[in-house]
Formats: C-alpha cells, sequence, structure tokens
C-alpha cells in the first residue's frame, strides 16, 4: 500500500504545469473561443513534450505509460481550461486504440497511434451510452472513433476527417467543437465488433469517466483558488468579504469536495491500470465525486464573485462553462449514482 | 518517495488481516447482543469485552508491545478496523482514552506517565472521559473559565469548576480536562491539561439523559479538587497546544476509522436490495440516495489511505483533519437518513423489546457534526488555514 504518485510523475506534472501557464493564459483560451481548432502551437509544444504520446504504447511511439502517469497531467489541463483536446485523444482515443492493436495488429491503429505520440493527430471518440449526441471535438479532429449498433453488440468503427463530414454543433463552450458526424459504418471503417467491441467500449467508459474527472479536478482547483483570492482582495463593509463567515463556509464546502474528490479519481486510475475486478465501480465513484465537486465549486465561485463573476470580462465564465459541459460528459454525477448501485446489486 | 502508486496491502499485512480475522470470528459476541455502553450494565459489559481483547493484544494493536499494544503500523491498524467492523464488533467504550488521549499521550506524556496510564487504559481497567466543555465555552474553547489554583505547599493544582458533555462521564474512571491556570493570560495561552482521578474527594458527576434517554454523558463539578504536579500532561501553561493535538486526532485519522462508514455503507445496499424485493416503486427512489451514502464511505475510504501514505512519507495532517471531520460527520449522517428513509414507517420503532440499528445508529451519527468541534469551526479552519481567508 502506497496511495501517492511518484516524484517523477509530480515533477513531470510541475514541469507541465509551468508550460501551459505560460502557453495557455485566460487570454488565449478566449483567442480559442473566437477560433477553435484541435491541432495547435500549443499541441505540437505538448507533443514535444512527450505529453501527447503519454499512453500510446513505446512501439509506436509513445511512452507507454497508464492512467496513473496521465491524470495529474489532465489535471493540469483543466486547471488552464487547455482548449486542445488532450483528453479525448491521450486520455481516451490513444488507449482506445492500444486496447484494440493488443487485441490484433491492424495498420491503420498503428498508424493513428503513432500520429497521435507525434502531435500530428487529435480524436474525437463517441460515448456508445448516448448515441445519437453530438460528439465533444469531433468538428475539426483528424480523427473520429465512432458506435454503430451490430448484430453482436455495438461495433466500433475508425474514420479520418477526409472520410466523413462532421456537422458543427455549437456549445456554450465554443472549444468544446461539439459535431454531429455524417456517416455509414461499412466493412472499411470497422474496427471491431463483438465481444471484443463490447469489452473496449466498457474499458473507455471507465477511462473517460476518470480522465473527465481529472479534468473536472482541474477545473475546480482552478476555481475554488482564484475565488478565494478574490474574496481576500475584495473589499465590502471595510473588510475583505473573505473575512465573513457566510463567504467562508461557502468556499470551505468547495474546499472539502475537491480534497475528498482527488484521492477518489487518482484510485479509479490505479484500479484501470491494474485491470482490477472494481475498476468500473471505481470510475462511476470518480466521476460521480469530481462532477459534484466542480459543480460546487462553480456554483460557490459565482456567488463569491457577485455580479461580476457574470460577466464576460471576469475570466470565471471560461472554467465555469467548460464545469458545466464535462460534468455531463461520459455519464453525470446521477448516471454514475445509477450505474453504481446496479453494479453493487450485481455483487460485481 | 518512488515507489509506484499501489493501493494491495502487502503479503504480510494481509497475513495481519488473516490472523485479527481468525480472532474475531473466534471472540466477537453476536450482533448488538451487549446493553448500550450508555447504561452502567452495558458499560460493564463492554469493559470486559475490551478486557478480552486486551488480553490477546487486540486492543491497541498499534502501540508499542510494553504498553499492551503490537508495534504495528497505522495501514496495519486500519486492517485491523476493517475487520473489527466487518465482524460487527461492539463498540469501543474505551475510545476517548484509546483514540484520543493515547495519541497526545504519546506526544507529550512523561515515560512515567506513558508507564502508569497506558496499560490500564489498553485494558480497559480504567476508562476515560474527556472534560473540556463548560456551559459557557463550546466552540469557543479557550473560553473556558474551570479554574486550576497553584499548591505549592502540596505540590500540585486544586481544580474549581464545571465541565460538561463528557461522554461516558457517568461511568469512566479518570478523565483528562483543560483548567486556567493563569487567569492573566490571554485566552489560549494560561490553560493546562490535567489528568484527574475521578475518585478524588470534590468531583461530583451528574449525569446527562442523551436524545435517546441513555445518559451517554455527564455534567462533571469540580470542588477544590487536588491534583499532584505529575498529573499535568505537557508544560504547565501550554495546554492549548496539548489539547489541539488531541483535537486533531479526534478530526483526523484515529477516531473514526473507515471501516465504520465502509461497512454500514454495505448494509445499507443490502437493506435497499431487500427493500426493493418488497417494495420496487418506493425503494427505487431511493436508489440515488444510497449510491450516494456508499460513495461517500469510500470517498472516505481513499481519502484515509491517502493521508495515511503522506504521514508514513514523512508528512503531517494539518488543517486537513478539520475538512475530513466534517466529511465522516456528512457522511454518516448520509447512510442513516437514507436507511430510515428506506424503512419508511417502520423507522420510527424504539424502545423496549425493539432493535432498531438504523435509529440508533442515526441518533448517534446527529452528534457527529457537533461533537469535536462543530462543523461550522471545522468550515472555518479549512477556510483560513487551507485556502488563507482572513480571520473574521
Amino acid at each position: 500500500m502506497h496511495f501517492a504518485f511518484t516524484d517523477q510523475q509530480l515533477e513531470f506534472r510541475d514541469a507541465v504545469r509551468q508550460v501551459l501557464a505560460k502557453e495557455c493564459t485566460t487570454d488565449d483560451v478566449r483567442a480559442a473561443y473566437d477560433a477553435p481548432s484541435a491541432r495547435t502551437a500549443r499541441w505540437t509544444t505538448l507533443a514535444d513534450l512527450g505529453v501527447t504520446g503519454l499512453t500510446v504504447p513505446e512501439a509506436h511511439g509513445g511512452f507507454g505509460l497508464g492512467l496513473v502517469d496521465l491524470v495529474p497531467l489532465i489535471e493540469e489541463a483543466g486547471r488552464v481550461v487547455l482548449p486542445e483536446p488532450l483528453t479525448a485523444t491521450t486520455g481516451i482515443a490513444a488507449p482506445l486504440l492500444a486496447d484494440l492493436e493488443s487485441d490484433g495488429p491492424d495498420p491503420r491503429v498503428a498508424g493513428w497511434l503513432a500520429a497521435i505520440a507525434s502531435g500530428e493527430l487529435t480524436a474525437a471518440v463517441a460515448d456508445a451510452d448516448r448515441p445519437g449526441a453530438p460528439v465533444a471535438g469531433a468538428d475539426g479532429a483528424d480523427l473520429l472513433v465512432l458506435v454503430a449498433p451490430g448484430h453482436d453488440g455495438p461495433e466500433l468503427h475508425g474514420l479520418e476527417a477526409s472520410q466523413c463530414p462532421v456537422a458543427a454543433v455549437p456549445s456554450l463552450d465554443p472549444t468544446r467543437r461539439l459535431g454531429t458526424p455524417e456517416w455509414q459504418p461499412s466493412a472499411a471503417t470497422l474496427l471491431a465488433s463483438g465481444p471484443v467491441a463490447s469489452a473496449v467500449l466498457t474499458r473507455t467508459a471507465d477511462r473517460a469517466a476518470v480522465v473527465t474527472g481529472a479534468e473536472l479536478l482541474g477545473l475546480a482547483d482552478a476555481m475554488v483558488a482564484s475565488t478565494a483570492a478574490y474574496a481576500k482582495d475584495r473589499q465590502q463593509f471595510g473588510k475583505p468579504i473573505g473575512s465573513f463567515q457566510a463567504v467562508k463556509h461557502l468556499l470551505a464546502g468547495a474546499q472539502v469536495a475537491l480534497e475528498f474528490a482527488r484521492p477518489v479519481v487518482y484510485g479509479a486510475a490505479w484500479a484501470l491500470d491494474e485491470r482490477a475486478a472494481d475498476a468500473s465501480r471505481a470510475a462511476s465513484v470518480a466521476k460521480a465525486y469530481a462532477s459534484e465537486a466542480a459543480l460546487e465549486a462553480a456554483r460557490v465561485s459565482l456567488q463569491v464573485h457577485g455580479a461580476i463573476g457574470y460577466t464576460w470580462e471576469c475570466d470565471l465564465h471560461l472554467f465555469l462553462k467548460r464545469s458545466w459541459a464535462l460534468a455531463e460528459a461520459w455519464g453525470s454525477a446521477g448516471d454514475h449514482r445509477a450505474r453504481l448501485l446496479a453494479l453493487l446489486l450485481d455483487g460485481s | 518517495m518512488d515507489r509506484p502508486m499501489d493501493l494491495h496491502f502487502t503479503d504480510a499485512q494481509e497475513a495481519f488481516r488473516a490472523e485479527a480475522r481468525d480472532w474475531l470470528a473466534a471472540h466477537v459476541p453476536a450482533p448488538r447482543s451487549l446493553p448500550s455502553l450508555d447504561t452502567a450494565e452495558g458499560f460493564e459489559a463492554h469493559r470486559a469485552w475490551e478486557a478480552e481483547l486486551a488480553a490477546d493484544r487486540w486492543s491497541v494493536v498499534s502501540w508499542p508491545e510494553e504498553y499492551g499494544g503490537r508495534g504495528v503500523g497505522i495501514l496495519e491498524w486500519l486492517v485491523f478496523e476493517e475487520e473489527y467492523w466487518r465482524a460487527q464488533a461492539p463498540l469501543r467504550v474505551s475510545q476517548n482514552g484509546v483514540f484520543l488521549l493515547a495519541p497526545t499521550m504519546f506526544e507529550f506524556g512523561s515515560d512515567a506517565q506513558k508507564a502508569r496510564f497506558l496499560p490500564p487504559m489498553a485494558s480497559a481497567t480504567e476508562i476515560w472521559c474527556q472534560g473540556w466543555s463548560e456551559p459557557d465555552a463550546g466552540s469557543d474553547l479557550a473560553g473556558i473559565r474551570s479554574r486550576a489554583r497553584r499548591s505549592e505547599a502540596e505540590a500540585g493544582w486544586v481544580l474549581s469548576g464545571q465541565k460538561t458533555w463528557a461522554s461516558r462521564g457517568a461511568f469512566a474512571e479518570w478523565c483528562f480536562g483543560l483548567f486556567r491556570t493563569d487567569p492573566d493570560a490571554e485566552r489560549h495561552r494560561g490553560l493546562t491539561y490535567f489528568l484527574v482521578d475521578m475518585a478524588t474527594p470534590g468531583v461530583t458527576v451528574r449525569p446527562i439523559p442523551q436524545i435517546d434517554g441513555e445518559t451517554g454523558f455527564a455534567e462533571l463539578f469540580f470542588e477544590d479538587v487536588f491534583v499532584p504536579d505529575d498529573l499535568v500532561l505537557g508544560e504547565v501553561g501550554r495546554g492549548w497546544n496539548v489539547a489541539m493535538a488531541t483535537a486533531g486526532s479526534e478530526r483526523g485519522l484515529s477516531l473514526r476509522s473507515p471501516a465504520r462508514y465502509s461497512r454500514a455503507a454495505d448494509r445499507l445496499v443490502d437493506l435497499y436490495a431487500e427493500r426493493l424485493a418488497a417494495d420496487p416503486a418506493r425503494t427505487a427512489r431511493s436508489g440515488d440516495a444510497v449510491a450516494q451514502a456508499w460513495m461517500d464511505a469510500e470517498a472516505y475510504r481513499l481519502n484515509t489511505l491517502w493521508t495515511a501514505t503522506r504521514v508514513l512519507d514523512g508528512g503531517s495532517v494539518g488543517p486537513e483533519a478539520s475538512a475530513n471531520k466534517i466529511h465522516w460527520s456528512q457522511t454518516d449522517l448520509a447512510i442513516h437518513r437514507a436507511a430510515l428513509d428506506l424503512l419508511g414507517p417502520e423507522a420510527e420503532r424504539h424502545g423496549d423489546g425493539v432493535d432498531a440499528p438504523w435509529l440508533d445508529g442515526y441518533l448517534f451519527a446527529l452528534a457527529g457534526p457537533i461533537y469535536a468541534g462543530t462543523n461550522e469551526i471545522q468550515r472555518n479552519v479549512v477556510a483560513e488555514r487551507m485556502l488563507g481567508l482572513p480571520r473574521g
């Protein structure tokens, strides 16, 4: 039992934090609102650092690492509201493709993995539990991993951007680049079907819950920290509003929720890497807890900022919008409570 | 700390678990078969159980062997607690001593004090209560007025004043209490931490019936109670610091082990499954609350392992203990509230001949956000010490 990150993992996290603090300011996020795009100079920087290829197997040019290594970096992405699809590409698509590769070599899959590692490919992955819903990141992604009903359970398909027109769907957070793929499944696009596809999709749903949870942790931490700083600075009745108990207790509640969400997300990342028997349970607890923590941080942050937090001018809305979107992505807190209860009753 | 993350217990820890499980299986009385520890009869029955635990060195596993323990670490203690709660063993009547005073005594006590007090604490020959709160000093603990007057002639102190809400105070042999030794000092200074024999002349105990009708706690009156110098824990005038170590244990890692809530949450899921079969439509409405309560217990378990690892790696528990206390007290309530909702009209049944574990548990849980410093005080601590907000 040693429930902690290694020094190496923390040092890499700190290095990524430093880069992102410089390369992804709130001005940069605002610029991405006006011109959302997936592959940017910042994406290349992340690829050069080895971040995009972290979960790509070494045989395909990556580091072959797991979610425990990735989760601290995804938190950093959340902390700066990173506009690029690190969570979708490195957190969800690359492990999915690596699962497929381990099941049987496929030159298409090998090529995509190598391109993720080199920073030449971003991916969007559809949520199998929400057929027909817009796919986050689909608008502008180089690769779309989509799901279609098959004879023997769901099928996984992979389409490159040139093969698949995407109708953009506007989002409150434009960097989400929602889109509805216009496509027909075919033998040429098929990646997996039957039990293989089902197993990969279950693991994908679990991983997506955990990495999305990690991004929510970063968002929540950033919101609580910036709101606490604001509460120390903002004066009313002749003193900082942070000295009033009503304000303190709002922020303390958000902080407690965040403190307890962290180990839950980290433990789930470990359970998935270990392929533990209760990994799905852990993933659902992680997403539910992280979603609730971020929603509480968002609510409290807006309330403590007051009217200024309700403006476009204040940076807070960048964090709120991403939080609200991710709280619903890959299963809401309520969805995951229902999933957890079903798993508990099932004894798994 | 470049060991990779690992949430498996080691083989040695699992062997320790198996040993504890076997012992408990052979010794634990039938669940809920002992009378309430808040009655005179139940107090003695629980004391006898603790003596049985102690006889085979299971009462204080993390203490050094010389004081009755097994000298194991915090992770082994957590493993033992998992097995203790899994076995549905009795509540610990010695908890104020074992979980609160002992960690403080290990930090501040003299060798003589440790040798004198820890063994009988481990065997429950001497059971402790806590004399902190006063009628006019609850959340504002530094506002206590009970006094200790110096008696140079007798080489000791003479205590006077009133303490209240002393859990187990009706039957305990000893009390650890805070008294003001320097009336002129600033509030947090001038306090001293005393160990008081409840049989000393001048101590009067008035039991207070709790919300469930049992005498779980008591008022303590001190009228010129003499306490010799060797019963001061820590330095004279530094009682606040000593008390904050106790409070850290009360809120942090040692008082409420996660297994308590994990087992209750598992039983809640069992209750849900039972009720679902009997009344699916009504029961399904509770599904969300049941799942949330189970998650709260699981989050507490993981947070404890996270914190234990930090402590083993040389870190410490500071204001996080306050976040911890908020979480466990709310978790206990969430579990029991969800259970009562599942029971519906049966939830209120209580009294002679009725075994009402969920309602008893709920009544106990209701005290959680109040004792060990109210959750409002804990939120102040979190806001000021974790987030750096200014004091009001």
